[in-house]
């Protein structure tokens, strides 16, 4: 039996990273669903969650798996999915009801090219536009991009406990270079991991109220068993948890979901800065692509250029009011994403014309040489 | 002067209060649909079994029967269309000392959520799923369903169903399950007594529970409410023990109910704690 944290320096690939991450984190249960490039993530946790008294499911499809992890979060576990482009399209659905209910999970989408079945084994940033709306309706959550193996491991922490924080399902965005890339990977001694559980109820029985937000807009989330009486519901629903066929009921909750992410924006956004002090053009990028970008950068200095990186590392909710100050003081924006356009898009719409914002983008399949992000530069600037 | 006695605030007590959340009351359910007399059933089998409340949980999909979750006062949980058996199976699988009830109606059961019962029934998952059957989507306004009868009428088949409906306890016998058994709404004590036993013993339990639609099913196939109550007394055959495949749902020839499948086997909660915790104390 070995312990939840494997301290210590390893070789792993990302998948094992996120998997790693997720144990380390404090996940419980996970049910999932084989899918290139993801499978290794739940290959791993079906080896580990045994050492930490865990368990494993591996469900008949995506939309099982989806279902499965919410309700085993009820049950007062951290629970994680993993899959790629087809099954994350099957997990919309109960993705959606994970927001509604408020319910924390973590979900990792190792992206491939699509649309369809598309390149199963190659990479791609394709999905990251239905990660942001792709469940029916309107509604917030948080996407994280991790951009190496190691980073793996810690945004799969990261994603716990925004989750956990915020009652909210939380994506890591991961890719198939990403998740398929061995590198070192060290673990750190367990009394350095910190970690956030979800707020738990105290009051009064008869008292309580599901989803009466707390200080920071978050409602105590009790466990099946403890005594509550909970009704969850993916019916519109009032405080109690009671469907509410109101407009005012309608008003009331989104106000809530989106109210808790929206309002601790400085809490969850989280980008890093390369070169960026003097910086009049501005590589925009993350996960994989960041490599792109970080190259990129140095040798548009080299060439003269003042080049710089602003490194997503949370891409949904979308760092929206540093884009603008950003903007404010550069030339321009270059979004380097593999797909044909899709942070860029939000890149250009913060910019509001204060800056110029370009797309080095790609089909699919690899990823993106820095001498085409150079090329649009000296063509550009 | 005479005055009229004050009312008591008190209202009086329903024996089932205790598992009722009296303040969603009055339902959604329509006069002369039986879901409120499974549900009844339920709760009174829930109740008989003794064991805590907080032990129980309640999970449902979508429909008419699916509301029934929220009706109730446990920890309760209405999910999405089709999706209660794999939210369940989370739970069960997190926590194997809970006592999972899925009540849910045949379209969500079986037709959207079809993949998911049959696997649930493989692996014997200890769930005890409810399967209220009014042979039509209810809550949509009476469309066919896998269970509507051949050439029987709905919205969208307005000239007849052409197609041939599931015969339920043969298909979860058939994916697995461990017990099997149907009774109508007519059939009170027994459906009591089968859920009561169903929640005791461990493994996948299905009960399948004939119950009329006359607003959606019987109104289209001229079939009064009465008269589907009456088929339930005289046209069903109590055959315990009896082959699934013979229980098709035919009221010209008979339907036949009772307990149909009760046999043990090993859980999926038992064999993936004995296999992956061997070393754990509990």
């Amino acid at each position: 039996m070995r312990p939840a944290v494997l301290t210590g320096e390893h070789y792993i690939n990302g998948d094992v990273a996120c998997a790693e991450g997720a144990i380390a984190a404090g996940c419980r249960f996970f049910g999932a669903y084989p899918i290139t490039p993801a499978t290794e993530v739940a290959e791993h946790m079906a080896e580990r969650l045994p050492d930490v008294g865990g368990a494993f499911i591996q469900m008949e499809d995506e939309i099982a798996a989806m279902a499965s992890i919410i309700g085993a979060a009820w049950t007062g576990a951290k629970t994680m999915t993993s899959t790629s482009g087809p099954g994350f399209s099957l997990m919309m659905e109960n993705l959606g009801l994970a927001v509604c209910t408020e319910t924390p999970c973590v979900i990792i989408n190792v992206q491939r090219t699509g649309p369809s079945t598309g390149l199963p084994t190659m990479t791609g940033q394709g999905d990251m536009m239905q990660a942001r709306w792709g469940s029916h309706g309107d509604y917030e959550l948080i996407a994280l991009a991790p951009s190496s193996p190691q980073d793996c491991f810690y945004q799969t922490i990261r994603a716990f406990n925004l989750s956990e924080k915020y009652r909210v399902p939380v994506l890591v965005m991961a890719d198939e270079i990403v998740g398929h890339m061995s590198e070192k990977v060290v673990i750190p001694e367990p009394e350095t991991i910190h970690l956030i559980e979800r707020p738990k109820p105290t009051g009064r029985r008869d008292r309580f109220k599901l989803y009466q937000p707390g200080p920071n807009g978050v409602a105590p989330m009790p466990s099946i068993g403890d005594g509550y009486n909970i009704h969850v519901t993916g019916l519109t629903h009032d405080e109690r948890g009671y469907p509410a066929m109101t407009v005012e009921a309608q008003q009331e909750m989104m106000a809530r979901l989106k109210g808790k992410i929206r309002n601790n924006l400085d809490d969850i956004i989280e980008t890093e800065s390369y070169r960026m002090e003097d910086a009049e053009i501005v590589i925009v990028s993350y996960g994989i692509s960041v490599r792109t970008g970080l190259s990129a950068v140095d040798r548009a200095r080299e060439m003269g250029y003042k080049a710089g990186l602003l490194r997503l590392i949370t891409v949904w909710p979308f760092p929206e009011t540093m884009i603008r100050s950003i903007a404010s003081r550069v030339k321009g924006f270059i979004t380097v994403e593999i797909n044909l356009g899709q942070v860029h898009y939000e890149v250009e719409r913060c910019a509001g014309g204060q800056a110029a914002a370009y797309l080095v983008g790609d089909a699919g399949g690899k990823i993106i040489h820095p001498d085409k992000v150079l090329a649009r530069i000296e063509e550009k600037f | 002067m005479t005055t009229n006695p004050k009312k008591t605030a008190k209202k009086p007590e329903h024996p089932l209060d205790d598992l009722i959340r009296t303040d969603r009351i009055p339902h959604i359910w329509c006069s002369g649909c039986g879901i409120g007399t499974a549900f009844s059933s339920c709760l009174s089998a829930i109740k008989a079994t003794g064991i805590a409340y907080n032990r129980f949980t309640m999970v449902s999909g979508i429909g008419c029967s699916a509301r029934g979750a929220g009706y109730i006062k446990l920890d309760s949980f209405h999910t999405t269309h089709g999706r209660a058996i794999p939210f369940a199976s989370g739970i069960k699988m997190a926590n194997p000392d809970l006592k999972v009830i899925v009540f849910s109606g045949d379209g969500d059961l079986f037709a959207i959520g079809g993949n998911h019962f049959i696997h649930a029934a493989r692996r014997n998952m200890d769930l005890t799923v409810i399967c209220v059957n009014n042979l039509t989507y209810g809550m949509t306004g009476g469309q066919v369903a896998a269970t509507t009868p051949s050439m029987a009428k709905s919205t969208t088949t307005p000239m007849g169903n052409p197609d041939a409906p599931f015969n339920l306890p043969l298909l979860a016998y058939a994916s697995g399950a461990t017990y099997v058994a149907r009774w109508t709404i007519l059939h009170t004590r027994d459906l009591t007594t089968a859920i009561n036993e169903a929640i005791i013993r461990k493994g996948f339990s299905f009960i399948e529970v004939l119950s009329p639609c006359p607003v959606n099913y019987g109104r289209r196939n001229k079939e009064k409410p009465l008269e589907t109550l009456r088929l339930y007394q005289e046209r069903t055959i109590i055959k315990n023990g009896v082959n699934p495949a013979q229980a098709d749902i035919d009221f010209d020839k008979g339907v036949v109910i009772g307990t149909f499948i009760d046999v043990d086997r090993s859980t999926c909660d038992d064999r993936y704690y004995a296999t992956c915790h061997p070393c754990s104390d509990d």
